[in-house]
């Protein structure tokens, strides 16, 4: 790595490029799969009617969970979500949420009472490395691809119509995780690599440019001057990254 | 006025927030070093109104056996609320939240232990809040890393942390969970001095770039302060008391 080249013959800030299909699971109100390498995932968003938190009345609900298949990884084992898959799921929700993606507001039926409750389903498929990217390009995509039931509140009832509309979305976030690897900083860490990092930092910018999630995780620590570094190029590389995501799901052309 | 009917505003009147604080101010800390009989090693932090209380065990043996590293310990955190700790009764069960920031807490003192020291052992943090008032991470590992050092654990340096945040658009230190509520941004930030190295750090809400570095900034600097206030803890345990705090730690 210190000719600048990685194993897979990727410079250290190459990206492996997301290869997306969205709205592939007729039966979800949206979906889509993401392949980053050979690491593929598939998210899979439901929209249901439930009721709004009490501190939140007059929002809609938004949850990530993930799942972490065991047929993706050999080490993945059936059970309950661990620490790593909570993670995956927190720092997924985290990008969502606090870039103001889904506009929940307009997810309230009735203040208090009904709102429409957003599940999105992260489930790994097959893990090359950089789960979180991938599970977030995938939860970006299936969400952008999302379409709800319009609706009728009458005396508190609500009935759902047959047409629907899309998901009221207010911006688009975007994913980088940098790992540390003997002295250098690469984009998009594989498996391989992930295995021999030190640490890593994922940041998630907002379509404004602004940082709206970090995540360091690993078990070595990342110099000051390395965040800085991480960060500034994720700002500058946010633009391009969210353009070929939207390109690739055809996101506004119809 | 009761604090859930606050607005952003509120938060930031004449400079001064809430609490009586300025934007570049922490809370008062209060630390101490030893506090428990059975633990190896264990520490009690008061930061602003975060009571939390931390024992480390080991290096003891791994359980289950299968834990076991051959090259160093393995390190194991708890970072564990009470049920009384905060407004609203919280199930003692751990909640999401609750195992992310184990896992985070776990990474952000790992790389200052010296684990290849003790291959095949364990090294337990247990981290109770006993109440929680916003930046209780933060406070967390501030009481483990003294907890490491009390048990006597080799490390490479003390992990500092504290948060900053943003209120009403203004950058804000050391935010207290109203603030956090009813700010726009949060970020976390564990600090090694020795390699002006971060070994957590997350951040949640909205920051322009500048509004990061400038934060970034701040974050380093009070924890460089923090930092100071643990080595003063572990002088007071063991250099000024001698007698029987100094022979404790050996």
């Amino acid at each position: 790595m210190a000719s600048g080249k990685r194993l897979d013959g990727r410079g250290l800030l190459d990206h492996r490029g997301f290869d997306i299909r969205a709205r592939i699971i007729e039966k979800a109100n949206g979906s889509a799969h993401v392949s980053l390498g050979k690491t593929k995932v598939m998210v899979g968003v439901k929209v249901e009617v439930g009721k709004p938190f009490p501190d939140v009345p007059d929002q809609g609900v938004l949850t990530v969970n993930a799942e972490l298949v065991p047929m993706a990884y050999p080490l993945f084992e059936p059970g309950p979500p661990d620490e790593n898959s909570i993670e995956l799921a927190r720092v997924v929700d985290r990008g969502i949420r606090e870039s103001k993606m889904v506009d929940l507001k307009k997810l309230c039926i009735i203040p208090n009472e009904k709102a429409f409750v957003v599940f999105v389903d992260i489930y790994v498929l097959d893990h090359d490395g950089n789960l979180i990217d991938a599970s977030a390009a995938a939860a970006a995509a299936a969400l952008l691809s999302t379409m709800i039931n319009k609706f009728e509140a009458r005396d508190g009832e609500v009935s759902l119509l047959p047409e629907t509309i899309p998901l009221p979305i207010s911006n688009i976030p975007v994913t980088m995780t940098f790992a540390k690897i003997g002295g250098q900083i690469v984009l998009d860490p594989s498996l391989e690599e992930e295995q021999v990092m030190s640490s890593r930092l994922t940041v998630t910018v907002d379509k404004d440019g602004r940082l709206c999630a970090l995540q360091k995780g690993g078990m070595g620590h990342m110099t000051i001057r390395d965040v800085r570094e991480c960060v500034k190029l994720a700002i500058e590389r946010a633009p391009q990254l969210r353009k070929s995501l939207l390109e690739a799901i055809g996101y506004g052309k119809d | 006025m009761p604090m859930s009917q606050l607005s952003p505003e509120d938060l930031l009147r004449n400079g001064m927030r809430v609490d009586g604080r300025r934007w570049n101010e922490l809370r008062p800390i209060k630390m101490e070093v030893g506090v428990l009989d059975k633990a190896d090693g264990s520490a009690y932090i008061e930061h602003g109104k975060n009571k939390i209380l931390v024992a480390v065990y080991g290096p003891r043996e791994a359980h289950p056996k299968h834990i076991a590293l051959p090259d160093r310990a393995t390190i194991k955190c708890r970072y564990h609320m009470a049920p009384f700790s905060v407004d609203e009764r919280k199930p003692p069960a751990p909640s999401r939240r609750e195992i992310e920031i184990s896992k985070v807490i776990r990474e952000a003192l790992e790389p200052a232990i010296l684990s290849e020291y003790y291959p095949r052992t364990s090294i337990d943090i247990f981290i109770e809040v006993l109440q929680s008032d916003g930046g209780s991470r933060c406070a967390g590992i501030n009481g483990a890393s003294l907890a490491l050092a009390d048990a006597g654990i080799p490390m490479r340096d003390l992990v500092a942390a504290c948060a900053v945040g943003k209120i009403a658009g203004q950058l804000a230190l050391d935010l207290s969970d109203v603030e956090d509520k009813l700010g726009e941004a949060d970020m976390p930030v564990a600090y090694m001095p020795t390699y002006d190295s971060v070994t957590l750090l997350q951040m949640d809400g909205s920051f322009t770039h500048d509004e990061f570095m400038a934060g970034l900034e701040l974050a380093v600097e009070n924890c460089k302060r923090i930092y100071q206030m643990q080595k003063e803890a572990l002088r007071r345990q063991y250099l000024e008391v001698g007698g029987e705090g100094a022979s404790a730690g050996r």
